[in-house]
């Protein structure tokens, strides 16, 4: 009787017509959806991915996977259960990602803020985070008081020390005074951790916060302390409706849409695409109302301009932090340089980790 | 000077408040631990007051209220525990891993339509005069009440292990279950309610951490809080006094290497960071290598105890 049931189930299974065209998508996250800040801004690609495809996608996540192993593990049960395409959204699935997609070349593997492509199933994303980080900078410097930026930072890799070096030359253009105060916490989510480190950075004088961690905490501990803060790639003005300036939200739905769109067409191929502001991955949360209208204008003005190719970030003449020349007058920071920046710029007092 | 921007009041204030929620579950765990049974599931116990907590002091408006709650939800966890390894009889380990897995899983459930709302503050204790005086005020006497109540628990605890009956049965159960059986004592219900405290403490760490520290809620949001508390049981060498100590040598050395860093203080974080966890692995090692009765273990640890065998 069982052997019989067995049997039954077993052809049922068999005879469930598989749609053809519908495309099965993995996503593997590092941290949890409802961190608010970087793997939310994932999520709600992903969303808008369903919402786009309907039927014709299903998709899946796996949340809070660990780099290494974990990430290896979990992404082979993607590829065994007949996922076409994995988005492996945070820096360090690198090597995990390369290791996977060698053992199987007809998944399509998207890598997001990647540097390691060894296979041609891989293709890299990333955004272009130093475009939104010299807005930001521009605004804190005008905006602070005490000439004193606290800054929470992840890990040392070129993505968040170009951003601390975009934010500190646009703050210091248009305040000569300021000062950065930079505290590094190893990890991208850990919500105590990140509430300490902003109340450290309070306690030694900074009146605005910057982070690039990906929790709400330090915008909270702001907004208890009557300072200034800025989210973390998604708005998080409900965690801080009066300390909260803005925030850099990433916006991943098109690329997402249009990289299976490519797969549907059979058109993928492996890219590596550095997206910002001009392609729509970046955006800004909206204005808080105490930035003063003219400060709100200047900042659309920053945006419009680099959105349109008339001002990179990073223009010479820069000097990095010993001294040395990087760029000379005029010279503009090729992407080689930025996707592999190890350096801080001249006038960062701190050392960088390494 | 530059380490003149870090007051050592400020930090010491702030070495309290990070110490306080690893501090209540790692009294609890060793309470657990002193009546034979090894709970891994501390971080599961420890969400899941995190959120419970949350959730009631939103919607009673009360942080007291709040933390009963979270205690509630700390025993309701652990009580799952108590059931799978007291009356059926399961690998401790193993349903400790499970209990901190549900207990993740959970919360992000339950806690999904409290993202993003501030909880009802608690209030600072006025102790008056005492926070005036100059250094120690600051440091010592500006905390909300929890801080002072996990301090009282912990001579509590040490007391009540040292020097009450009740402690010396659960004490007995702990170091040789069958020789308490055999004296009559029954080890099971002396157990299920050690692992019940330990399941109120984890709860009120983790309230804690989202309704004082942070204060919100985040899924996930005590990322290995309840290790660390693990961790500092072994460290402390089962001794209540001692947890506490760690526990402030953990927060301080947290909070000393954020001080650090913020005042531009070039230190190798990383092996700061590093090393409670290098100094519990070398704990561990030496208990491991047979020489753990000097360093207290309990003798029925993680040993499965039935009437009959």
């Amino acid at each position: 009787m069982k052997k019989l049931l067995t049997a039954a189930v077993l052809s049922a299974a068999l005879a469930t017509p598989v749609l053809a065209d519908t495309t099965k998508v993995g996503f593997i996250y590092i941290g949890p959806v409802g961190d608010f800040g970087w793997t939310a801004g994932h999520d709600r690609a992903r969303q808008e991915l369903q919402d786009h495809f309907g039927d014709a996608v299903e998709t899946n996540i796996v949340e809070n996977v660990d780099y290494g192993a974990d990430a290896e593990r979990v992404m082979t049960q993607m590829a065994l259960s007949g996922t076409d395409v994995i988005f492996a959204a945070s820096f360090g699935y690198g090597p995990d990602v390369n290791a996977v997609a060698g053992r199987f070349p007809n998944v399509h593997f998207q890598h997001a803020t990647g540097y390691i492509q060894e296979h041609d199933n891989i293709s890299l994303y990333d955004a272009r985070f130093y475009e939104g980080r010299a807005v930001l900078g521009h605004i804190a410097g005008k905006m602070t008081e005490t000439n004193t930026i606290g800054y929470i930072a992840s890990y040392p890799i070129p993505a968040v020390i170009s951003g601390i070096n975009s934010a500190y030359l646009h703050a210091k253009a248009v305040n000569p005074d300021v000062n950065f105060r930079i505290i590094w916490t190893y990890s991208w989510f850990d919500p105590a951790l990140e509430a300490d480190a902003a109340e450290t950075l309070i306690e030694q004088g900074a009146d605005v916060i910057m982070q690039h961690t990906d929790s709400t905490a330090a915008v909270r501990v702001a907004e208890d302390a009557g300072v200034m803060a800025f989210g973390q790639a998604s708005d998080m003005v409900e965690f801080g409706p009066t300390a909260h300036l803005s925030a850099i939200v990433d916006r991943w739905a098109p690329y997402y849409i249009s990289r299976i769109q490519a797969v549907k067409d059979g058109t993928w191929e492996a890219q590596n695409s550095w997206m910002g502001f001009a392609d729509g991955v970046i955006e800004m949360a909206p204005w808080n109302d105490r930035i003063p209208a003219e400060l709100q204008q200047e900042a659309d003005a920053l945006i419009a301009a680099i959105a349109a190719g008339e001002y990179h970030p990073f223009t010479g003449p820069l000097n990095r932090q010993d001294g040395t020349p990087w760029l000379a007058d005029g010279e503009v920071a090729e992407d080689g340089d930025l996707a592999s920046m190890n350096f801080y710029v001249e006038g960062i007092t701190q050392e960088l980790p390494n | 000077m530059i380490l003149g921007s870090i007051n050592p009041a400020v930090l010491m204030a702030a070495l309290m408040v990070a110490a306080t929620p690893i501090l209540l579950a790692a009294i609890g765990e060793l309470v657990v631990e002193k009546a034979g049974v090894l709970n891994l599931g501390v971080e599961g116990m420890m969400i899941m007051g995190a959120c419970v907590g949350f959730i009631i002091a939103v919607n009673t408006g009360s942080p007291f209220i709040g933390f009963i709650g979270a205690a509630l939800g700390g025993i309701a966890l652990s009580l799952l525990f108590a059931l799978l390894t007291q009356a059926l009889m399961t690998n401790q380990v193993a349903s400790g891993l499970a209990l901190t897995l549900f207990g993740l899983g959970l919360t992000a459930l339950l806690g999904q339509q409290y993202v993003g709302i501030t909880p009802p503050r608690t209030p600072k204790l006025d102790l008056g005069p005492l926070s005036d005086i100059p250094f120690l005020g600051r440091a010592l006497f500006t905390h909300d009440i929890v801080v002072y109540l996990t301090i009282a628990l912990v001579g509590a605890v040490w007391w009540f292990l040292k020097y009450s009956r009740a402690g010396m049965i659960l004490r007995a159960v702990g170091e040789n279950h069958d020789a308490a059986h055999a004296l009559g004592y029954h080890v099971k219900r002396v157990r299920v309610l050690a692992i019940m405290f330990g399941g109120a403490c984890a709860g009120l760490g983790g309230a804690y951490l989202s309704l004082i520290r942070v204060p919100q809620w985040t899924e996930g949001m005590t990322v290995g809080a309840g290790w660390i508390a693990l961790a500092l049981v072994v460290f402390a060498s089962w001794r209540p006094w001692r947890a506490m100590a760690g526990a402030y040598l953990f927060g301080g050395i947290v909070v000393l290497q954020l001080n650090l860093q913020a005042a531009g203080v070039r230190i190798p974080v990383e092996y700061l960071s590093m090393s409670p966890y290098l100094i519990t692995i070398l704990v561990l090692v030496i208990i491991s290598s047979g020489k753990g009765r000097g360093l207290n273990a309990p003798g029925s640890l993680n040993k499965p105890f039935h009437a009959s065998s």
